[in-house]
């Protein structure tokens, strides 16, 4: 895989807005996507994060302002075509099924096949071969391709959706509140996953209302409060400290701080 | 197993999950294999009724009770697949007469070849499987409901339209119909193995249930199908063609309802207006012995057909030992207990999540 100059964002959004009816969902949002980092999407709920991935996932199209794809604009009709521009999307509630083998998850609606005509089957040995050898890339041992995806904890079943993103030739991977279900340790493996996938190039998306997660791995960060951007800050210019404030609103974080200190006597 | 590199065995969150898992993984990978159950209990059947009954165990007992467990099974291995996609067939049971019915009634009042009977029969079929699957799919109601409407409007299209055509409840004369004799080669044709007598519908149900088999295993398709009835969101969200396999699966139910209707048809000759009726909820229990799951996601097309197999056991070995046959529905609704709470611990299993 071939990293791109770090300097030519692969996805680019500019003034990017979009309505619900009367309701302002997003608006004025710009920030840059670039190969091998992390942009972290903060928020807290009802910031418009949602919203902001339906249109970069292709589920929506925004109302105003441009979507730049390796600087050319795109415009994306279906998840479909976002995935075929090489956008993949791993959803909070995962799109994987727990019953079945992981290797049958992993290559779920794209099933390599050998054979001709009638006798044209699914490739299983390429199949579990492919999985282990690519989650074993991604550091995720796993023990036995064979067993049911719902015997997985949380995080490994994040990172297993992850390897598959990378795998089908995901260029930008967006995540959608990948650790928000987890524990601190689970959470802790998920991130390194993120961070695995951004070292072989690819640009990440990471949406979550936790800047404690954000902070580490992500190289920028947009915050949006109420459908509108707070601003977009380098790792560099910004403290932990100052992103959560910012997330919270600032000032009402110390207002609530103030109410909830117990009266001196 | 491949190597795991070095870089990997180094996690350390992994690796403890690694030791806990493997103390209990041999027998637990074996309770997964849905149709385990159906095969543990096919062979405590056969043995129970075979060291009582002389008959049961000589070969041309087998061959009398594999008879009933062949067009039983052919149904319940496409029941199986449905399940399995998610749905139910209520109208598969009818749809065996509906099918067997059109066969007799296109061949002697419509004065035509069998075998264009038998194609027209094919069509009806074809028509009725896709008109459930789209019903279905457009509607989102449950499968349960949309194919009990087709079910009770088949029973009563079955009754009125044979007593409209024939003026009785019963399409006769198909013996004397052009191309009866190789179309009875194919359907209702009899060898004999071992000094027994076996219907070839034996061997249709064999490979039946090898080609079913090899199909949700081994292809797209099959992936498609778990798919489906595991999760259909998330299946559609990594761009499974949910709905078509749906409706694929409902079209096989009644293609298989169409065979077993012309093999009834072409066998007996003659055919019953409410031929199938009842059936549906046999061949269901067949899947769920099977290893089926009701919620669908998970199952077998050989446990079906050893669900189909024990069926035939049972239904014949029961009269073998001089019981009433009364006793057969009785340990055809404990078996049935039986399996659906083995079936639970499988799928309690299979879905622990470990967060």
């Amino acid at each position: 895989m071939t990293i791109p100059d770090a300097g030519e964002p692969l996805l680019e959004l500019r003034d990017v807005g979009k309505d619900y009816g009367s309701v302002i969902a997003l608006d004025g949002i710009s920030t840059t996507v670039r190969a091998g980092e992390v942009t972290c999407v903060l928020g807290d709920n009802g910031a418009g994060k949602s919203t902001l991935i339906k249109i970069l996932s292709g589920v929506h199209r925004a109302d105003r302002g441009r979507l730049l794809l390796d600087g050319r604009p795109a415009d994306f009709g279906s998840p479909r075509e976002a995935l075929d521009a090489g956008i993949a999307t791993v959803y909070q509630d995962l799109a994987m099924i727990p019953l079945m083998a992981i290797w049958r998850n992993f290559f779920l609606g794209a099933e390599p096949t050998r054979g001709w005509g009638p006798f044209r089957r699914f490739d299983a040995a390429r199949a579990k071969d492919v999985t282990r050898r690519e989650l074993s890339a991604m550091g995720i041992d796993i023990r036995d391709p064979d067993q049911p995806v719902g015997t997985l904890s949380g995080g490994e079943r994040q990172s297993v959706a992850i390897a598959r993103a990378v795998h089908f030739g995901a260029r930008v991977l967006i995540l959608d509140e990948p650790t928000s279900a987890l524990g601190v340790k689970q959470a802790g493996v998920v991130l390194r996953y993120v961070a695995q996938a951004r070292d072989r190039g690819v640009g990440v998306v990471l949406i979550t209302h936790n800047p404690h997660h954000a902070y580490p791995v992500g190289d920028r960060f947009l915050v949006l409060n109420r459908g509108r951007s707070l601003g977009e800050f380098a790792k560099a210019d910004v403290s932990r400290d100052e992103l959560t404030r910012l997330m919270a609103g600032g000032a009402e974080l110390d207002q609530l701080a103030h109410e909830l200190e117990r009266p001196s006597t | 197993m491949a190597p795991v590199p070095a870089g990997a065995a180094g996690d350390p969150s992994t690796r403890r999950a690694d030791e806990r898992l493997s103390a209990v993984g041999p027998l637990r990978r074996l309770l997964v294999k849905p149709e385990l159950g159906a095969l543990v209990g096919a062979v405590a059947v056969f043995t129970f009724f075979a060291v009582q009954s002389e008959v049961f165990r000589s070969a041309r007992g087998i061959a009398n009770w594999l008879d009933p467990a062949s067009t039983l099974g052919i149904m319940a291995v496409a029941v199986a697949l449905l399940m399995i996609g998610g749905h139910f067939d209520l109208s598969a049971g009818v749809m065996t007469g509906t099918t067997a019915l059109t066969v007799a009634i296109v061949a002697v009042e419509f004065e035509q070849n069998i075998w264009v009977a038998i194609g027209v029969s094919l069509v009806v079929a074809l028509l009725l499987g896709f008109f459930n699957g789209w019903l279905v799919t457009r509607t989102g109601l449950p499968s349960f409901i949309i194919t009990l409407g087709t079910f009770l409007m088949l029973q009563g299209l079955n009754l009125g339209l044979t007593k409209l055509l024939t003026g009785t409840v019963t399409a006769t004369g198909l013996a004397s119909v052009p191309g009866y004799a190789s179309a009875e080669w194919v359907f209702a044709s009899r060898m004999t193995i071992l000094g027994a007598e076996v219907r070839v519908a034996v061997l249709w149900w064999v490979l039946f249930t090898a080609v079913a088999s090899w199909v949700l295993l081994r292809t797209r398709f099959g992936n498609w199908v778990f798919a489906t009835g595991g999760d259909e969101v998330a299946a559609r969200n990594v761009g499974v063609p949910a709905r078509r396999t749906a409706i694929a699966l409902f079209m096989t139910t009644s293609t298989a309802a169409w065979f077993v209707g012309t093999t009834l048809a072409v066998r007996l000759t003659s055919v019953q207006a409410n031929t199938g009726t009842g059936q549906e909820l046999i061949y269901i229990v067949a899947a769920v012995i099977g290893g089926c799951l009701l919620t669908g996601g998970f199952g077998s097309a050989i446990g079906a057909s050893l669900g189909a197999l024990i069926f035939g056991m049972t239904q014949l070995g029961i009269p073998y030992l001089r019981w009433d046959a009364d006793w057969f529905y009785f340990f055809l609704g404990a078996m049935l207990l039986l399996a659906v709470l083995a079936n639970r611990l499988v799928r309690r299993y299979a879905e622990a999540a470990r967060r």
